[in-house]
């Protein structure tokens, strides 16, 4: 099924007598049980407002669509969504209906904030075929439920999005990327704390165990020079990149290239980044980059092995990103898993939409 | 604005509501003399009051569970209630409800700068919660214009802005966690220390601005940044509105991303001259545009305002060159609602509407002023098109608060109609509950109903906000029998 407006999508789902797997291009490795829906049918800019910061478009528009608009007003999505085909073998153009869908967010989600804290509005048809709309097109917006925040992130599970509507920002000047090699993972999360913790506006903080740890400054020339030297004393990591050659090394650090291939399992864990080398002791990978100064770490993992056994007693969420055998998402609580499912129950009533994905 | 009746059954257990709630909580203020009562009639919405049938206040998150959990067997609504300073009415009770307010809930637990985050309880105000890092170097981010007196409850009920979120965002951009008592008793703790903490579908996110419908939040972890090394003001003034849009506008296309962009029109800067004598010139728009950075960051960035700030010829440009220059500069702005209160009794609106079109709306503005007979003043947090027009009227002049509200309901739907929204950060409440039905269709009202029924099935919590009583009706009166306890 591939629907090519919000109206023939809503006749579908009504019309539906199973379970549907709601597809963008594909990118993220998120299939499940059921008729595909292909939703890049519905695909177009139809609001760009440079002087607003605003854009909406369909879930079907491609993220290399939107990017080369913007970048012809000099502007961006800020959250610096990932794409994921490098890391999971998968071709086919990233939609923004994924990126809102799995709440992406790269390097500069540090500093910057997710997908959600720049997702203004949607329309979406819930699993009872009702076309939805929730927030709009303004950067300020509490009128009613926040249900834009609440379908970030929902994998498909609460409604098939049609249009969204989100904030961009201005591209800034320029960039540089400082770089201190052979840290510890615990040095590295202090080093990268400090940074943070610091009047200089770090947007990337990463470090890849066994190499570099880089802290990535934008805006004007000016201000990249002097706050690159200013975290130079604070820290000791010296400028390596400028300009476009920083720019290509966070795109790669953003799209997790050097995970692309072999045949281990990728996860991604969130925790508080003081306890990222903890995490980090404990699974010993083979391959892993620790971003969000320690808060988000992407591994490689034993294929097949539910790596959440290693992980007891550190408050931390685990995502199984690529392989099988393991709930793909961190098990909930009780009480929330009670809410998730009641929420569920209320947008998709018959349980069609993504079924069992999430749990 | 009608206020549900009150249900004679909630009423007729009174007495044994307050005992109950008394022998639970015996360490607990449970508030029932009716001349005590006087002081939670009302929160910053004065319009409307209504005494409740009594104040419970907690000390503790299993207390707030506690007194829920009664109010849940006798099916008795509740109000929770922060600081009070609700412009639209979200902590206004009626006269069956147990307001649950968190002022005593005043303890910082966690303090952690490596990981940057502060743990509270929800009853501190928003700005003691930078008092408390600041010495440190570091602050608290969102800034209600009432931050000396509201609660972080209240924050997160109605997801508080202020003028600095075009950089920093608004509470929800800056809230890690909660621990939130559900209308059942139950403590559930939502996000975390860490951003999208928990995994899951984002319930934070649905938490952050629900005007205290889904649950009582008791704790928060909350964001906090190192401050910025300095900021300095300058003030554009222009002849028209237009222009002063366009130069909003072009700042912004140019790559400059200032902390805040605030605008005032001839109204509001004559009012503000006239009270606060902050050397405002007499012109038709003024903004006030502030960056940071180190002082050569700053100055670069002024230049480049100043450069597009005079292609469009403005008739006055004064740039800070010391703190006391910057306090005058924002010395008028944020007199502006007391200003007003010299003139005359005001009601202060909060749209938001796409930046462009300011001119238009505030044309319209106008001419609607001359149709109702009643001044209006607009302050605009420009950047993000969050509008608060005040208008003036009179409290003893019979007739004039409504039709004082019907001017405002007039300007919110012209928001709506350009592409806005009714408020952009305080909240629908009651004040613009009645409105909801120009922003959003009965499908698209039914399913954020459907999300109360999942936290509160009994429709006992704030209920008679943010959604006009017809939509909500089947659901409040389907409230169980009262227990035979």
């Amino acid at each position: 099924m591939k629907p090519t407006s919000e109206t023939e999508l809503a006749e579908m789902i009504r019309a539906a007598d199973g379970p549907l797997c709601i597809q963008g291009a594909g990118t993220r490795g998120l299939s499940c049980d059921g008729d595909v829906l292909d939703t890049t049918g519905l695909s177009g800019v139809t609001l760009y407002d440079p002087g607003a910061l605003t854009l909406v478009a369909g879930a079907g528009t491609t993220l290399t669509e939107v990017e080369d608009l913007l970048a012809k007003e000099g502007q961006r999505l800020a959250f610096e969504p990932r794409r994921l085909n490098a890391l999971l073998g998968t071709s086919g153009e990233t939609t923004l209906g994924g990126i809102v869908a799995t709440n992406s967010a790269g390097p500069a989600r540090i500093a910057l904030g997710n997908c959600a804290d720049h997702l203004l509005g949607v329309r979406f048809v819930n699993g009872a075929g009702e076309i939805v709309k929730n927030g709009g097109r303004v950067m300020k917006n509490v009128t009613g439920y926040d249900l834009v925040k609440l379908l970030a992130g929902s994998h498909g599970t609460l409604g098939v999005l049609t249009e969204l509507s989100l904030k961009v920002l201005p591209q800034p000047e320029t960039e540089a990327t400082l770089a201190i090699t052979g840290q510890t993972s615990a040095e590295a999360q202090k080093m990268m704390a400090r940074a943070l913790g610091s009047p200089f506006e770090v947007t990337g903080a990463v470090h890849i165990p066994g190499g570099d740890t880089l802290l990535r400054i934008e805006g004007f020339e000016d201000s990249v020079v002097y706050r690159t030297g200013k975290l130079s004393e604070l820290t000791g990591a010296e400028v390596s990149l400028q300009g476009e050659a920083s720019r290509a090394r966070w795109a790669d650090l953003r799209d997790l290239t050097m995970f692309s291939g072999g045949d281990a399992d990728i996860w991604r864990l969130r925790l508080k980044p003081s306890d990222g080398p903890d995490a980090m002791a404990r699974l010993q990978p083979g391959k892993a980059l620790m971003d969000m100064a320690g808060g988000e770490i992407w591994l490689e993992h034993q294929a097949g092995d539910n790596l959440r056994s290693q992980l007891k007693g550190l408050n931390c969420d685990a995502q199984q990103i690529r392989g099988q055998g393991a709930e793909r998402f961190q098990p909930q609580s009780p009480a929330l898993a009670k809410l998730q499912s009641g929420l569920r129950a209320q947008f998709d009533p018959r349980g069609i939409l993504n079924a069992g994905l999430m749990g | 604005m009608q206020m549900p009746q009150p249900d004679a059954r909630v009423l007729d257990r009174k007495d044994r509501i307050i005992a109950r709630l008394r022998a639970a909580l015996p360490d607990c203020p449970v508030i029932s003399d009716p001349r005590e009562l006087h002081a939670y009639e009302c929160d910053a919405l004065t319009a409307y009051r209504c005494p409740p049938m009594c104040v419970v206040l907690p000390g503790s998150t299993e207390e707030v569970s506690a007194a829920l959990r009664i109010c849940h067997e006798e099916q008795a609504p509740v109000v929770p209630r922060g600081a009070g300073t609700s412009l639209a009415g979200g902590a206004l009770p009626t006269a069956d409800s147990v307001i649950i307010g968190v002022a005593r809930l005043n303890r910082f637990l966690e303090t952690d700068y490596t990981n940057r985050f502060i743990r509270v309880q929800t009853g501190v105000t928003n700005l003691s919660v930078t008092g408390q890092v600041q010495e440190d170097g570091f602050f608290y981010a969102p800034d209600p214009s009432s931050q000396l007196a509201c609660a972080i409850a209240g924050n997160i009920a109605m997801n508080s802005g202020g003028a600095h979120c075009l950089k920093y965002g608004v509470t929800t951009n800056n809230l890690l966690g909660v621990t939130m008592v559900m209308m059942d008793g139950e403590v559930v703790e939502i996000g975390g220390e860490y951003p999208d903490a928990g995994g899951g579908l984002n319930l934070l996110g649905l938490i952050c601005g629900s005007e205290g419908q889904l649950g009582i939040v008791t704790e928060a972890t909350l964001r906090i940044l190192h401050a910025p090394e300095g900021a300095r003001p300058v003030m554009i003034g222009f002849d028209s509105n237009e222009v002063a849009g366009e130069c909003v506008s072009d700042i912004i296309r140019a790559g400059i991303l200032p902390v805040a962009i605030e605008f005032m029109d001839r109204p509001c800067i004559r009012a503000c001259e006239a009270f606060a004598k902050a050397g405002y010139p007499d012109v038709e728009a003024l903004l006030i545009v502030e960056v940071e950075g180190s002082e050569d960051e700053i100055s670069h960035q002024l230049s480049l305002i100043k450069d597009i700030a005079m292609k469009h010829n403005p008739a006055e440009f004064r740039e800070s060159t010391s703190s006391e220059e910057s306090a005058a500069i924002w010395l008028g702005r944020k007199s502006a609602f007391g200003a007003m209160g010299q003139i005359n009794d005001y009601m202060c609106l909060d749209g938001t509407i796409p930046v462009s079109e300011l001119p238009y709306v505030l044309r319209r503005i106008g001419e609607m002023s001359k149709d109702y007979g009643l001044d209006v003043a607009n302050v605009f947090h420009a950047g993000d098109g969050n509008m608060h027009p005040l208008i003036l009227f009179d409290a003893n002049k019979p007739g004039d608060l409504e039709l004082c509200e019907e001017f405002g309901a007039d300007i919110l739907k012209l928001c709506v109609e350009v592409g806005g929204c009714l408020t952009g950060e305080h909240g629908v409440g009651v004040e613009k509950r009645d409105l909801m039905d120009h922003q959003y269709a009965p499908v698209d009202i039914e399913a954020q109903l459907r999300v109360k029924d999942v936290f509160d099935p009994a429709w006992l919590l704030n209920s008679a906000k943010v959604f006009p009583l017809t939509h909500t009706e089947n659901r409040r009166k389907g409230a169980l029998p009262p227990s035979a306890s």
